[in-house]
């Protein structure tokens, strides 16, 4: 058995050493160079912050447009009522080697990052009537891009010519999984997720060779009969329909070789009759080793959720310094309304404090400092209400930590749900609920968090619009954010606004990268590019220098 | 009611299924059983006909079929009992196609004294009604409300005497509202004031055709307007197409549209949002006295 797995690696290390020369190299992967941004969130820490400063609070004010293209989605899915060729690219680009990869459901591009082109098209339809839901984009190693399809496909394509490679079932699209997390490469581990609130499923995070596409390991979200947290469920019945599918990427912490995420909420969603119980890992911010998918520690940011309060959002590591000493930590903004911070060696709470104005159904904290939920607020046939809503607080567009100013930033509302019990049944199904969520009253804005204390420092409140956001911060003292309309450059110390620009629809997490020695800022706005770039003096523009 | 703990499960279809490649291996155990489905509230709406995408003609004959033959095991909707398996998450309906799975299992005789002898065209009927069931039970859009008049109205009147008479009456502006709206639409009405609109947390409103409309805005007495004052003194009364950090545009009350860069501290912009007493009561309102105030404004038929 050992002489034939020495084999095995034996004849695949040529290959795999030719791949990773050509395309994404490892040590990028780690250490992102400034013309980089190898993985979704810019680096395994998640934190979106760019160690960048030629563009900076300082000279913002002339960013300019370097040039705006656009992308059409396949024509079968828009065929079928789901909107006329347009897509919306919701997740967030990579950029390897002075190409940009993203994806929209079910389709995928590389475009040119200093033009603009589109170099390839990869389109797959979905089957299934689960709804179309933003996917969160690609993941690379060597030259080999992955994405999650909508029926629960882990597809990889090849980098260079968009040419697909193979196709992996994940989990089935009849029993109503679904799929939109950008898969996460770490070594030779592709880590992608699935799960589905419509016919209670229980979710699980999985490996998946990055040559093979063959399943690696599995984590349940739910433990079984005669695993640890099963205790937390009151029967098998229970358990088996649990949920808790992660779908937002998390973060990789190479020391302990832990990827640390958040799980999804229980089901059936919105009644716990036959989910008594903590119902672990539900809600539940928790760490696997990267190999083996093993649980090393969890924090149940929402035990016993009745309102769809994933905890399925950013996972940001942060290397802080708490009362003088130096601290591993992992940061959190929940749906739930709760800014969590964590010890990410052991997983014990460093912070837990509310990041919105109003949480009506906090009552207090556990041994283990998770919270109690007030019993009195879970949804019931006459309506319950109660701040936040399911959809409230935050969701999962991309947060951003800046180590520079030791903020961590959040788009957030204020609003609140009107829960109704729509399934009475002591057995109940799906989402087993209705929320009629009402206009929220609060506004919303942009929150920036001491990482210490939780403490609000400052915050900007959008006059209209706002919602969830993706955002990016640098070394500039940035922070680039938007109202749903506007791309919007902040001060990332007290939150003036420097820069502004208007777009065509509500766009993505823009990154920021170095090209050429010039830096850009590049969001996607429905299926419209945009690639900002400093104005220069005339003195040293293109034309001069070639006349 | 005695509960057992009976686990059925379709092992001859599951096995058969995940042996053909079409299952994960994941999926094998989901289709353990709930003990009573008596209070099942998943039924063959409309909703859940449209969205399963199957003929109601089929449908149709498919109820018929199941109530003879199915219902007394696996219950009215399906959902199982003490007798019978859940049939809506069970793995072998999820993963059917007009019959080809259930087909060999119903062909077979699958239980003691249960009907063998379905034709084909039975058995597509059959699958047709399950494929609505499990529809209306995951897709949220076709879910139901149970009956959310579950309030005081006595209490409820109390209340309304002491909030929300300083601006309505029941005999004049909600005169007769229990009789226009459904329990739980009422009960949204009444919490925010009849409508959804609110300044704040609101998409921005790129205008499309109402900047087109020149005819003087129809304020009524939830319509938010503002008051837009220019560095030169000069102010205008509106009503508000959208308000960000960078742009005011609105129709003042003539109806004249105007689109105002802000830069600086002008144009100063002042909104009054005449909901205000509605978005505060909500943060005090309690569960309770919301639905006694529903059940009081019920009976103003």
């Amino acid at each position: 058995m050992k002489t034939q797995k020495l084999i095995l690696l034996l004849c695949s290390l040529p290959m795999a050493v030719v791949a990773h020369a050509e395309g994404l190299e490892k040590s990028t992967l780690l250490k992102p160079t400034p013309d980089s941004w190898p993985s979704l969130n810019g680096n395994y820490s998640a934190n979106r912050f760019a160690n960048l400063k030629s563009i900076n609070d300082k000279n913002v004010q002339n960013l300019s447009l370097s040039w705006t293209s656009q992308v059409t989605g396949g024509t079968p899915t828009m065929a079928s009522g789901r909107g006329n060729g347009t897509v919306r690219v919701g997740g967030s680009p990579l950029l390897v080697n002075g190409v940009l990869y993203f994806t929209a459901t079910d389709n995928g591009w590389a475009v040119d990052a200093r033009t603009g082109r589109v170099l390839w098209h990869y389109y797959r339809e979905s089957k299934g009537d689960e709804p179309v839901t933003a996917n969160k984009g690609f993941g690379m190693w060597g030259n080999y891009l992955y994405m999650i399809t909508r029926d629960n496909f882990l597809v990889s394509v090849d980098a260079r010519t968009g040419a697909e490679r193979w196709v992996k079932s994940v989990s089935d699209p009849k029993q109503f999984y679904f799929s939109t997390m950008a898969p996460m490469v770490v070594e030779n581990h592709i880590i992608i997720g699935t799960g589905g609130d419509s016919l209670d499923l229980k979710g699980f995070l999985q490996a998946r060779d990055p040559e093979t596409g063959e399943i690696q390991w599995t984590t349940y979200s739910v433990p079984k009969k005669g695993e640890t947290g099963f205790e937390t469920w009151p029967d098998e019945y229970g358990s088996l329909h649990g949920g808790g599918g992660p779908w937002v990427q998390g973060a990789y912490d190479p020391e302990t070789n832990l990827y640390i995420y958040g799980t999804a909420n229980p089901n059936p969603v919105f009644v716990g009759a036959s989910r008594k119980g903590d119902d672990l890992y539900t809600s539940t911010m928790m760490a696997v080793n990267a190999d083996t998918g093993k649980i090393a520690w969890h924090y149940q940011v929402s035990p016993h959720d009745t309102h769809d309060w994933d905890a399925s959002v950013s996972c940001i590591l942060i290397d802080g310094t708490i009362d003088g000493k130096s601290r591993k930590l992992v940061a959190q903004a929940s749906r739930n309304g709760m800014f969590i911070v964590l010890d990410r060696i052991t997983g014990k709470p460093v912070v837990h404090v509310p990041f919105i104005d109003t949480i009506t159904w906090l009552k207090g904290f556990d041994d283990k400092g998770q919270p109690i939920a007030d019993p009195s607020k879970e949804p019931t046939v006459g309506g319950t209400l109660v701040w936040p809503s399911s959809g409230s607080a935050t969701n999962w567009p991309p947060t951003t930590f800046s180590p520079q100013t030791g903020l961590f930033y959040v788009s957030s509302d204020e609003g609140y749900g009107l829960f109704y019990v729509s399934d009475t049944d002591e057995h109940p199904e799906g989402w087993a609920g209705i929320q009629s969520r009402l206009a929220p009253p609060g506004p919303n804005s942009i929150k920036a968090l001491d990482y210490k204390t939780g403490k609000l420092v400052w915050r900007h409140i959008w006059p209209t619009g706002g919602g969830f956001v993706g955002m990016v911060s640098t070394a500039g003292n940035l922070l680039f954010a938007s109202n749903g309309n506007d791309l919007v450059a902040f001060n990332a110390a007290n939150g003036n606004i420097l820069w502004h620009a208007g777009l065509i629809a509500p766009p993505n997490a823009p990154i920021t990268y170095m090209l050429d020695g010039k830096q850009y800022v590049f969001t996607i706005a429905g299926s419209t590019l945009y690639s900002f770039v400093m104005n220069e003096p005339a003195g040293k523009s293109q034309h001069t220098r070639s006349q | 009611m005695k509960r057992k703990s009976i686990e059925r499960v379709m092992r001859s279809g599951i096995v058969a299924a995940i042996a053909g490649g079409l299952l994960p291996m994941h999926a094998q155990q989901v289709t353990l059983k709930p003990t009573v489905g008596a209070n099942a509230t998943v039924a063959a709406t409309p909703q859940a006909v449209q969205a399963s995408h199957e003929d109601p003609v089929v449908v149709g004959r498919g109820s018929t079929l199941y109530a003879a033959n199915c219902a007394s095991c696996h219950g009215n909707t399906a959902k199982g009992t003490d007798l019978a398996p859940d049939l809506i998450r069970s793995v072998l309906v999820e993963d059917d196609d007009k019959g080809d799975k259930i087909g060999p299992l119903l062909k077979n005789g699958h239980a003691k004294g249960a009907k063998s002898d379905w034709t084909d065209q039975q058995i597509r009927d059959i699958a047709a009604w399950l494929r609505v069931q499990v529809y209306g039970a995951a897709f949220r859009q076709t879910y139901t409300y149970v009956n959310a008049l579950v309030g005081d109205p006595k209490k409820g009147e109390v209340y309304f005497q002491k909030n929300c008479a300083s601006c309505h009456s029941a005999t004049g502006d909600l005169a007769g509202i229990g009789g226009r709206y459904d329990v739980p639409g009422l009960q949204f009405r009444w919490l925010t004031g009849g409508g959804t609109r609110s300044m704040r947390g609101g998409t921005i409103s790129r205008g499309g055709s109402m900047l087109m409309d020149t005819s003087s805005p129809r304020v009524t007495k939830s319509t938010i307007t503002i008051t837009v004052t220019l560095a030169n003194g000069q102010k205008m009364e509106g009503v508000p197409v959208s308000i960000t950090d960078f742009n005011i545009s609105f129709r003042d009350m003539t109806g004249q549209f105007h689109s105002i860069a802000r830069e600086g501290a002008f144009p100063r912009v002042v909104t009054h949002n005449p909901l205000q007493p509605h978005e505060d009561l909500l943060k005090r309102v309690k569960n309770d006295d919301m639905h006694d105030v529903t059940a009081y404004l019920v009976t103003l038929k």
